[in-house]
């Protein structure tokens, strides 16, 4: 389209000082929750720091793979809102942050830390190469530091651009996605294992890396869209239209069924094959009270997402959209609550940790925000895709 | 040359053939958007526009609506979901019942693969029908767009907009002017043909069904004999087709026509001891004697063997603690007196028969196997059961 881009047009404007105000008071409400938690019972408060651990990890890494995927496909239509990927992605450093007091508790968390059931289990003294705290640390530092370095390099191409609107950073970053796009992949997969699988470290599912990574883009994708819809309310994304909306329903749609279709696909092969050693995962998961938290989680997950962004008008509404994808962050919160909370009790729990530990989440993302939009343009203003991304029509 | 006389033609015939629509031709996708919106805010209703790729952008710039062809193929999806499943369920639960896997014969996470992938079959064909029938007007294949330089030049580097004459705002002589001041650049009128004029809904014309029939008999009478005649028309038979009798065949050269043999009385076949203790348990403790000694070589096959089809139920120590988590009735503990009091041939009774819920192990577990693991059983009582002078 050969109209000019609207870039000049663009001026910076950052949040009002309340979201900043607010947040940091969520973000204390928040900490004073964990400490309380771990004073109160630290092996429950670990569990429950691990849920919302892979939470905030699925959210900046899901942002860091849309940036990606961006770049990669030569994507357009994503140029003006790819900001808010990126200052969601600023989330990965404080995740390897927030992991850190789970090292303390390694021992409440994972049977492969206690030298003694290693050693009268040969299961576990087979897997020991791999599932020691040294080598657990190890690959912890060498892959969020690797998302951490490509989330830098990402972004301060980006913002270069901003200033002297050079091309070849859009180049460098092609190149750049090319490379994240396998370490994205094993990293994510391994921190699910490791994190989140080992944690019953019998059991183990070859795709089990695949339904974590289903479930971090669609995060990434609601809280990119909730921020994204909300922030177009207020002003702050004047040239978005229906088409682009529509773009992210749409995105939000496929991955609720990418998710459906690879939980369907791990729970039908286990169930086929009926073997002992995989079953008692999903047996664990359907008695004392877990079976109706397993049906829930379909119902939330992907029964009512699926009908309610169905239809194309849908995909285009507003209202519906932010409603949506607040209800899928907590359907992904659900999710991971019900990977993990099963091995800390034999039926569900529900206690003020549950409810309160998600509020640092909450209390980050907005902090970040208020900060990282006083400093950097919300739009990418020197992207040479720009214009045809605000020229986007379906 | 077929083409140019055909548009002299058409000239020559512009009086007698009613008009169709007014159509132009455009340079660039940019130049048809903007003709679409213009057109649409002049208040045409009736028009199209034809481009050789989806340009995008025109959904908006004609002010279409929401199609509602997604409603249309969700039916169409949630009727092959339910034929499958009603299908598949037929199937499973009357018509060929069959244990997979010793799971229940309506066993829902097995059809889900098969009724999702008729589910997207039904609404993608379904709706491509439909589409067909209701605006296409199947089975009529004639448009008068058809055929068209308008036609040929839009298929390949032009983009086209069409005003028709059926428009309530169409004006013939003003609609030229029109579409030449929103940057038309050749303005080309189309005719109906003599066959196009008539083309109200023939699905049920008894001539196409007619014709659709005779298709299908061909079709299928073709296939029957190309392959069922024609393909086994060999000139070597390269050995498939010999003078023996096979499982299950019939034959004439035996009075009751069945081609397999029993044995002749009073003999066995090899390797096909059949058991003469049936339904006599206390016969079988009394006249069987185990053969094997307990070696370390018996004990480790009668382990391995016990541990693969007995230990399931049984439990891995014969406590009779199962590991099927209440999916099969628990059997009683071996220790009890009852059993550590049968003679060894009543035990090797139970594998091969069973008892109450125990199926006969006789397919499975070999003469010789069962011994062992009676011997390995042996050897669990007497763990649980230790003498004094085990003890020492």
């Amino acid at each position: 389209m050969s109209s000019q881009p609207s870039s000049t047009e663009y001026l910076k404007k950052p949040l009002p000082a309340i979201i900043n105000n607010i947040g940091w008071g969520i973000l204390l409400l928040g900490g004073v929750c964990y400490v309380l938690g771990y004073l109160v019972d630290a092996r429950h408060a670990a569990f429950v720091h691990v849920v919302n651990f892979l939470f905030l990890t699925s959210i900046g890494v899901g942002a860091l793979f849309l940036i990606a995927l961006e770049y990669i496909a030569g994507a357009v239509w994503s140029v003006p809102m790819r900001r808010v990927n990126e200052f969601l992605a600023a989330l990965i450093p404080i995740a390897a942050l927030m992991a850190l007091p789970l090292f303390f508790h390694l021992h409440d968390l994972y049977q492969w830390v206690n030298g003694e059931i290693v050693a009268h289990d040969t299961v576990l003294k087979i897997k020991e190469p791999y599932l020691n705290v040294n080598f657990f640390t190890i690959r912890f530092v060498a892959i969020f530091g690797l998302w951490t370095m490509f989330f830098f390099l990402f972004t301060q191409n980006s913002l270069k651009q901003d200033v002297n609107k050079d091309q070849k950073y859009t180049k460098f970053n092609i190149g750049l996605a090319t490379a994240f796009m396998p370490i994205f992949a094993i990293g994510l997969t391994i921190i699910a294992i490791d994190w989140a699988m080992s944690l019953e470290p019998h059991w183990y599912s070859t795709i089990y890396g695949v339904y974590y990574f289903s479930g971090t883009v669609l995060a990434g994708v609601a809280a990119a869209t909730y921020i994204i819809v909300k922030l177009h309310e207020h002003g702050y994304f004047p040239q978005l239209r229906r088409d682009h909306f529509y773009s992210l329903g749409t995105l939000l749609f496929v991955f609720i069924n990418f998710w459906a279709y690879i939980a369907f696909s791990q729970f039908l092969l286990i169930w086929y094959a009926n073997l002992p050693e995989e079953t008692y995962w999903f047996i664990a998961r359907w008695k004392n009270g877990w079976e109706y938290v397993s049906v829930l989680l379909i119902v939330v997950h992907f029964a009512v997402p699926y009908f309610m962004l169905l239809s194309q008008d849908s995909k285009m509404d507003l209202k519906r959209l932010k409603f949506i994808s607040i209800w899928v962050l907590i359907a992904h919160l659900l999710d991971l609550y019900w990977l993990i909370m099963p091995s800390y009790s034999a039926s569900p729990v529900l206690s003020w940790m549950e409810i309160c530990f998600p509020l640092l989440i909450v209390g980050l993302v907005s902090v970040m925000f208020a900060w990282k939009m006083k400093r950097e343009n919300l739009i990418p203003v020197g992207d040479p895709k720009l214009g045809r991304g605000l020229e986007f029509r379906l | 040359m077929v083409h140019k006389q055909r548009i002299i033609e058409q000239e020559t015939l512009m009086i007698q053939k009613p008009l169709y629509s007014i159509t132009a031709l455009f340079d660039s996708p940019d130049e048809i958007i903007r003709a679409a919106e213009k057109t649409n805010n002049a208040g045409y209703t009736k028009y199209d526009v034809h481009t050789p790729y989806p340009v995008h952008g025109m959904d908006n710039a004609m002010r279409f609506k929401t199609s509602k062809i997604g409603y249309f193929a969700f039916a169409f999806g949630l009727l092959g979901a339910l034929s499958a499943v009603t299908f598949i369920s037929w199937i499973t639960l009357s018509e060929y019942p069959l244990v997979i896997g010793g799971k229940p014969f309506w066993s829902w996470p097995a059809f889900v693969p098969v009724s999702f992938e008729i589910t997207v079959l039904f609404a993608a064909v379904l709706s491509t029908l439909a589409m067909i029938i209701f605006y296409f007007k199947f089975p009529n294949n004639a448009h008068p767009l058809h055929d068209t330089q308008y036609m040929k030049r839009v298929s390949s580097d032009k983009f086209g907009l069409s005003i028709q004459a059926e428009d309530p705002k169409f004006d013939e002589k003003t609609v030229g002017e029109f579409l030449k001041s929103v940057g038309g650049k050749e303005i080309i009128p189309v005719f109906f043909e003599p066959e196009e004029l008539n083309h109200g809904q023939k699905l049920f014309d008894l001539k196409f069904i007619g014709v659709l029939m005779v298709v299908a008999l061909s079709v299928s009478a073709v296939t029957y004999f190309t392959f069922n005649k024609f393909m086994y028309m060999q000139p070597f038979n390269w050995m498939m087709v010999q003078n023996k009798l096979k499982a299950q065949q019939s034959s004439e050269l035996f009075k009751n026509g069945i081609g397999m043999r029993q044995p002749v009385e009073g003999t066995v076949a090899r390797g096909f001891m059949p058991y003469p203790f049936k339904g006599k348990p206390e016969d079988a403790g009394k006249y069987l004697v185990n053969p094997l000694l307990s070696t370390k070589e018996v004990l480790d096959r009668g382990k391995s063997k016990y541990l693969t089809f007995c230990s399931p139920c049984h439990g891995n120590f014969a406590r009779g603690d199962s590991r099927l988590q209440g999916q099969f009735p628990n059997p009683p503990t071996l220790h009890s007196d009852k059993v550590r009091n049968w003679p060894d041939g009543r035990i090797y009774h139970v594998i091969t028969e069973g008892q109450n819920a125990m199926p006969s192990y006789a397919p499975q577990i070999s003469p010789e196997e069962r011994w062992a693991i009676i011997n390995y059983i042996r050897v669990l009582q007497r763990a649980q059961n230790a003498k004094e002078s085990d003890l020492k």
